[in-house]
């Protein structure tokens, strides 16, 4: 029987997917299961990878169930996750230590500060694309290396493994205790702090300023690769490729040049740039980091911004101020007026990321006069969202010297037409959203049919991302450049808020600085 | 004939004791006060809830009289909402039947365009959200008039205006045709509204079965329709399902 279709498993911080594509790269079937989020102390986030784990061997026979196929009919699996969670786990048990640090927890705080004042910190961006930051994993391997007793040792011999939720997944798919492959892919691992961006590989300089013993470290693969062939769950699918999950939204969205950028518009809002086969180091606080690796072919690198705050600046206005009922009614409020009267939200509710980097930063509400009303502040919050883009856009096309020719739009709050008006508005480029709206599992299901055969080239894959809506820029230039310098001024009324404690100033170029 | 609903009744009795002093009751009160089991009153609050005629307070556990029955007259869901809700269903109509898409709603005799998905073959198109299109020559808004009768009396009353030699401009032949929309389940113009062009559209309904817009496709006659111009019935398949996908996300039942 020819293969029919492709699944992907998309392990995202709120849930688990498992979708299959056909051919045409259509939806055909969709399982999905959530998982509990731990917050056992402020600024703590945790997962149980088991229960992920359990959720998989739910959600993968029930997507082929729905669809009314067997394994036989699935060409391949790619798998996209969450990036920069980590979990460890006993090889010989695959019992988990503890639950997994999830990329929100920001428990490594004092640990990166302190880290940031030793010998070498200072390379640590050269040799790896990313600032030293509570964001990434290494410091959380660190971190349970240091709570844990008697686990750095286990660690060094190799009986615990480390791993983010890709390999947590493949290394139990592919037989767990009795033989899993322990693989990660180029996009996860450059996610970690540890990876060299230039080699490719585990950094010996990182792996000693951060104290990671090497042998609990999974291999880097290629992000299309035969990682293997599940054992377990439904055996016999070929695993055959893995990207981080904003990776995978960059591939599904067909960004395979250098100068294509998509934004992924949720709770947060992630915007990556292809730059080619050279990474480019950012100096205006981008991340540089691996976009994919296609087989034995060069890596292709890309530029993130990412913006801590945008969908959830609505969640805020909806349940913290209560101004609305549900999150897609901001658009109505919004437009019961012409503009902003004036007023300007800065949401560094925990300092402000990319571009700026100031841990000590925090929001602010600016331009109140009596005439402001919630209509105003409605358009206030959206527009937040697209100055923050405009931003980011700003220092990408500065750090890579290629100009976005438009964006490529997905996630929630692209049903919200105001906002995607307005983000064209400010870059002045067409913004475009395809009608593939999981670009995520899409991403992941492309790598993995280019992997095996399924999809042909690049090319072919191009030609399924089909256009289901567009903005145009109708800005007048004049009040576009009067409107950026009221925000860029909005912006520096938020630095040097947060006082330290105690000691010396912030390290504004220091994003775990947060105080 | 059968006699009152208990439930409805009891519901009503609950509406009026909120509406009352301080109008916030909890589910002990309420049921004591009207001689309810617990479970019951519970029940009757918890549906009360759903349909946002009470609400109750996160903090204390108390219900209250809901926003929603201030604004009972006004269109009650929003259409950004809509949109949200509707987004995946309209890109995977788009993506099947390889026609526009469109989402409406009725505005002030008119349908407007709340949601529009490009025909997915990246020919120049551009967005019309916002757009005003006559409801009782296009398949979107016949569905709109099919179920809503007393906005069908205000369109017959007036002028029906001509758009093409097939719009339908005759009071008795739009009834007729709206019956057979109501009969049919879904609606469809054929060149009434722009020659060489069709629509097929079907009823979005939200809990209770209230219809709250239409969604629909709409492009060239030879794509659309097939021998002597009926609509094509896979594509109409298509747009049902659509439909109800879209209002089993809004709470409707089947
Ligand atoms: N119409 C709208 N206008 C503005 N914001 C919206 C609108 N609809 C949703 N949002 C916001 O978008 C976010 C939800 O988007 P989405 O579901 O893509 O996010 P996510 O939770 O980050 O995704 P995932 O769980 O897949 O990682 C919420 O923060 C919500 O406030």
């Amino acid at each position: 029987m020819a293969h029919r279709y492709v699944m992907a498993i998309d392990q995202g911080t709120t849930s688990t997917r498992c979708i299959l594509f056909d051919q045409r790269a259509r939806l055909v079937s969709v399982v999905q299961r959530e998982h509990q989020q731990h917050f056992p102390k402020p600024g703590w986030v945790e997962h149980d990878a088991v229960e992920i784990w359990r959720n998989v061997d739910r959600i993968v026979p029930r997507a082929l169930r729905e669809a009314g196929i067997d394994a036989s009919d699935v060409a391949a699996l790619g798998i996209a996750n969450q990036r920069e969670t980590t979990v460890l786990w006993d090889r010989h048990t695959g019992t988990p230590v503890g639950h997994a640090l999830v990329w929100q927890d920001t428990r490594t705080d004092e640990l990166v500060r302190e880290l940031g004042q030793r010998p070498g910190a200072e390379e640590v961006q050269r040799r790896c694309g990313l600032p030293l930051s509570t964001y990434f994993s290494a410091p959380r391997v660190r971190w349970l290396l240091d709570h844990t007793p008697g686990l750095r040792e286990r660690a060094a011999r190799g009986d615990v493994l480390f791993g983010t939720m890709e390999t947590w997944l493949i290394w139990n798919l592919t037989g767990g205790p009795d033989g899993g492959a322990h693989v990660t892919d180029v996009t996860n691992a450059s996610r970690t702090l540890l990876m060299n961006l230039g080699t490719l590989d585990w950094d010996p300089e990182l792996l000693a300023f951060f104290g990671v013993p090497r042998a609990m470290l999974p291999e880097i693969r290629p992000s299309t690769d035969v990682h293997g062939t599940t054992r377990r769950v439904v055996p016999g699918i070929r695993i055959a490729a893995t990207l981080g999950d904003q990776h995978a939204a960059l591939f599904g969205q067909t960004c395979f040049a250098p100068g294509e950028a998509k934004c992924t518009y949720g709770t947060g809002s992630f915007l990556l740039m292809n730059t080619g086969a050279e990474p480019v180091h950012s100096g205006h606080g981008l991340l540089t980091t691996v976009a994919f690796k296609l087989g034995d072919e060069p890596a292709r690198y890309a530029l993130e911004g990412p913006i801590a705050i945008t969908g959830s600046l609505v969640q805020w206005f909806r349940d913290g101020l209560g101004l609305i009922r549900n999150a897609p009614e901001i658009e109505t409020l919004a437009r019961t007026v012409a503009d902003n009267g004036g007023c300007y939200i800065v949401p560094a509710f925990s300092g402000l990321f990319a571009p700026y980097w100031r841990s000590e930063a925090r929001g602010i509400i600016v331009g109140l006069t009596s005439y402001i009303t919630k209509g105003h502040l409605a358009r206030a919050v959206l527009e937040a969202t697209g100055w923050q883009t405009r931003e980011v856009v700003d220092a990408m096309n500065a750090d890579s010297g290629l100009a976005a020719a438009n964006l490529k739009v997905d996630g929630g709050m692209t049903a919200d037409n105001l906002l995607m008006q307005f983000v064209a508005d400010v870059l002045d480029v067409p913004v475009m959203r395809p009608m593939h709206a999981e670009t995520v599992s899409l991403g992941a299901a492309y790598a993995a049919g280019l992997a095996v055969g399924f999809w042909p080239d690049l090319e072919g894959l191009r030609r399924n991302w089909h256009r289901a809506a567009q903005w145009l820029p109708q800005m007048p230039a004049a009040r576009r450049e009067e409107e950026y310098a009221n925000w860029r001024r909005a912006v520096e009324l938020t630095f040097g808020w947060m006082r330290p404690r105690g000691g010396g100033p912030p390290d504004p170029r220091n994003p775990g600085d947060k105080n | 004939m059968p006699g009152p609903v208990q439930s409805i009744e009891r519901a009503a009795a609950i509406l009026r004791l909120l509406a009352r002093g301080s109008g916030r009751l909890g589910v002990g009160e309420i049921a004591a006060s009207l001689e309810l089991a617990k479970g019951t009153a519970h029940g009757i609050l918890r549906t009360l809830q759903g349909v946002g005629f009470v609400e109750q307070d996160r903090a204390t556990g108390k219900y209250q009289l809901g926003a929603a029955l201030l604004h009972l007259g006004s269109s009650y869901l929003d259409v950004n909402e809509l949109r949200s809700r509707a987004l995946n269903w309209a890109d995977a109509l788009a993506a099947r039947s390889g026609e526009a898409v469109r989402i409406g709603t009725p505005l002030e005799g008119s349908v407007l365009v709340v949601h529009h998905v490009f025909r997915p073959d990246d020919t120049l198109q551009t967005l019309e959200v916002g757009a005003l299109l006559p409801l009782h020559a296009t398949a979107l808004g016949k569905v709109l008039l099919a179920y809503d009768a007393d906005l069908a009396a205000r369109v017959q009353r007036g002028p029906l205006e001509s758009f093409t030699r097939r719009t339908l401009v005759t009071a008795p032949a739009l009834t007729r045709a709206l019956a057979a929309v109501r009969d049919a389940g879904w609606a469809a113009d054929v060149e009434e509204c722009v020659p060489g062009e069709a629509g097929i559209a079907a009823p979005i309904r939200s809990s209770g079965g209230l219809v709250v817009g239409a969604i629909g496709i709409s492009g060239a006659v030879e794509r659309l329709c097939g021998a002597r111009s009926r609509p094509d019935a896979t594509l109409a398949g298509h747009v049902r399902d659509a439909a109800r996908a879209v209002s089993r996300d809004l709470g409707a039942a089947r």
